[in-house]
């Protein structure tokens, strides 16, 4: 009887702990990748078009989509990605000590943030800023005008700190009304108690959509502050940075000559010397980084390019692209890939 | 004198109106208060009533269930859930039916908790496999009560209970290569099941784990008992949240790089390292609260020192310190919501997720206010479970 227990026990030991722990390989990060089979990317699971778990249990929005790109450029599977949700004052950490191959968590890139905490910034993937919303009969349509007015603002954030610098620089009086929480902040715009709700941009077109009418409130164009956000790697891995830069360039690169989801199997045939390129029928540009010629196709078919992203995640919250700093250049946005060649 | 029954005290009869009189409008003052009392009472629970019946959305809860009870676990592979859930279930009415007392009333309330969840609106397939856990949980009660005269079936209920881990890891986890069981990362674990398995686990390992420091830091052997208090006082000394950043983050700093430990289970150490160190201070507390004379009595008829502990001493002192040591379980289940550190979702991280869906944006209230019953229900279960523990022991009475 004792005999059978402690067998017992120490087979359920043994069970319990052999698949819990699992050896990786050595070298640059593409490798540990590479051997490993999947893609750890640090994401953030709790904002809304950016990051969340859909109704049937899967990690969705734009910047799940680039991680998928990721896995999908260096593996050639957009879903062989673990994510790893992680809070803000845990990221920087996660990627340091190599709990994490890629952070796609929208994180700004600040020069303290990319010399300081030794990180590399992949381009921006989003020009986001804090913004204000304001109810659309209202005779607030730039900053000046938010002179007298109540602002409701969360508590002791920079974005705080943004409002007040903006009433020093404009030389007007804003009356903030702090909270401490999104959610009565919020309620408290909707009753009325104040005249704006200030916050990233973002995330404004996510609190409208909640709000009891969102048709009677606008979004003011004007943003005080720059957030740009994009993947971050580790300093010292420079293939591994290129891999990720130019991932995004490669969605960026395929809106501008007109590759899609959709019509990428027939593009292959282009005559376009660009696209040939941008699409490995020509140039081995994939083997030059260790990756398939078909690296930037792979993403292509599974993500689609930087519309469809977008289209896909951020127009649902009515978060307007036309005119705003994320559209492409030819249409007066920032957007601007290096040319493949 | 001795052969004298002892009578309980005899039970007062009083009507309604008598006992508002005693209890509520006593003097007046006391009806000030009661009038104070119901005043505050309608003004706070009539709106949050109104709130909660009328203008609550509770349409995220049953369109998210799933999440919130298992989170991002794989779709196709739930059944493996509902066969641990069987399997538990099933132990626990053949126990109840063995055991009877504390097992019976834990396997009742839980069996009917089953049956009230078959009249919300859950689909038809839920509902069938609702239904089949009330039956194996019935089902093993009768089986359990049929046979409750053959002792031997209970040591093999033991055995059934010592392999429950081993099910439970071999159908959640997998087998690499197996097209049956295909195995599931405990990074795809979340939701309920997941607060459970760190509870069930954090209290599984610290209980015995704080038992041993307790003894340590009371023992005569300097070396043990140094490090037991240096252990004790160190972990008292940090947050719990420190210790599993430390665990969950920090840990790939210290092992080589090629090791990768799974992210669940550091969470599980971590929290039975946190617990240890509290559960040890309480059975400190039970050990100091057993009299002198018993260990005394026990030298004199010739028990050796660890015999003398651990059927004299412990048996004593683990009954007196119960109500706290589930003081601190109760928290340990509660503090499982720290897990979002360790990129974690369990039910709380669960319920941050679904409320970034565009689809549930400003369901905040109703999520919550869903979660916090949820983590009531159980809380309760287990306070209730202690004070019959309690009961059944005589804490409090001898």
């Amino acid at each position: 009887m004792r005999n059978t227990f402690k067998v017992l026990a120490v087979v359920s030991l043994v069970a319990f702990l052999m698949p819990l722990m699992s050896i990786g390989q050595g070298g640059g990060t593409l490798d540990v990748v590479k051997g490993r089979g999947k893609l750890i990317c640090g994401v953030n699971n709790a904002v809304p078009g950016f990051g969340f778990v859909d109704q049937q249990g899967n990690f969705s929005g734009f910047d799940i989509d680039y991680c998928r790109a990721v896995a999908a450029a260096v593996l050639g599977d957009p879903n062989a990605v673990e994510f790893r949700p992680l809070s803000a004052a845990a990221r920087f950490t996660a990627l340091s000590t190599g709990e994490i191959d890629v952070l796609s968590r929208n994180t700004t890139w600040t020069f303290l943030r990319d010399v300081d905490l030794k990180t590399n910034f992949a381009p921006t993937t989003f020009y986001d800023g804090q913004g204000f919303m304001v109810r659309a009969s209202s005779s607030i349509n730039t900053l000046t005008d938010l002179n007298g007015a109540t602002v409701c603002v969360l508590q002791g954030t920079t974005t705080e700190q943004n409002l007040a610098d903006l009433a020093r620089r404009l030389n007007i009086t804003i009356n903030p009304l702090v909270f401490p929480d999104s959610t009565t902040r919020d309620q408290a715009y909707d009753q009325g108690r104040c005249d704006a709700l200030t916050t990233d941009a973002s995330q404004l077109a996510a609190v409208r959509t909640t709000l009891s009418n969102p048709a009677d409130h606008k979004i003011l164009a004007d943003l005080i502050s720059k957030e740009p956000l994009g993947p971050v790697v580790r300093h010292g891995d420079d293939q591994w940075l290129d891999i990720v830069t130019w991932t995004v360039f490669c969605t960026i690169a395929a809106e501008e000559l007109g590759v899609t989801s959709g019509n990428v199997g027939d593009q292959i045939s282009s005559s376009s010397p660009e696209v040939r390129r941008l699409l490995g029928v020509e140039g081995d540009f994939g083997t030059k980084f260790g990756l398939a010629n078909a690296w930037c196709v792979n993403v292509l078919k599974s993500t689609g390019n930087y519309g469809e992203i977008y289209a896909r995640n951020l127009t649902p919250l009515q978060l307007p692209r036309d005119g705003s700093l994320n559209a492409l250049y030819t249409n007066g946005g920032l957007l601007y890939s290096p040319p493949f060649r | 004198m001795q052969n004298r029954e002892i009578l309980p005290p005899p039970m007062l009869r009083i009507g309604p109106l008598r006992w508002l009189k005693d209890n509520l409008f006593s003097t007046r003052y006391n009806a000030l208060l009661t009038f104070l009392a119901v005043v505050f009472l309608y003004l706070t629970l009539h709106p949050t009533l109104e709130w909660v019946l009328w203008h609550a959305r509770w349409d995220a809860i049953p369109a998210n269930l799933k999440l919130f009870l298992v989170g991002i676990y794989p779709m196709k592979d739930v059944w493996r859930v509902w066969v641990c859930v069987y399997w538990i279930l099933l132990l626990l009415g053949l126990s109840g039916g063995l055991w009877g007392r504390l097992a019976r009333e834990a396997a009742l309330i839980v069996g009917s908790g089953a049956i009230l969840l078959l009249l919300l609106p859950f689909s038809w397939m839920e509902r069938l496999w609702i239904l089949g856990a009330v039956l194996g949980l019935f089902g093993g009660l009768s089986i359990g009560w049929l046979l409750r005269e053959r002792k031997s079936w209970r040591k093999d209920v033991i055995i059934l209970w010592a392999l429950s881990p081993l099910i439970v890891v071999l159908f959640l986890g997998g087998l690499p290569n197996n097209p049956l069981l295909s195995p599931v990362g405990t990074n795809q674990w979340g939701g309920l099941m997941l607060t459970f398995m760190l509870a069930i686990v954090g209290i599984a390992s610290s209980f015995p784990l704080g038992v041993l420091l307790a003894l340590g830091r009371q023992s005569s052997l300097p070396v043990i008992r140094w490090i037991s208090i240096l252990y004790i006082e160190v972990v008292r000394g940090v947050p719990l949240i420190t210790v599993i950043f430390m665990t969950s983050i920090m840990l790939p700093l210290f092992l080589p790089a090629q090791v990768r430990v799974d992210q669940a289970l550091r969470a599980m150490v971590a929290f039975a390292l946190f617990t240890s160190a509290y559960i040890a201070e309480n059975v400190r507390g039970g050990l100091q609260a057993v009299p002198r004379g018993q260990i005394e009595a026990a030298k004199a008829v010739g028990l050796s020192g660890m015999l003398t502990t651990f059927f004299i001493v412990l048996p004593q002192a683990l009954r007196v310190v119960i109500p706290a040591n589930v003081g601190q379980f109760i928290s340990l289940f509660k503090d499982t919501a720290l897990v979002f550190v360790a990129s974690l979702l369990d039910l709380f991280g669960m319920a941050k997720s679904i409320l970034a869906n565009p689809d549930w944006l400003g369901r905040d209230r109703e999520v919550l206010l869903f979660i916090a019953f949820v983590y009531w229900l159980f809380t309760y279960f287990l306070s209730r479970m202690s004070r019959r523990l309690e009961k059944a022991l005589g804490v409090g009475e001898r």
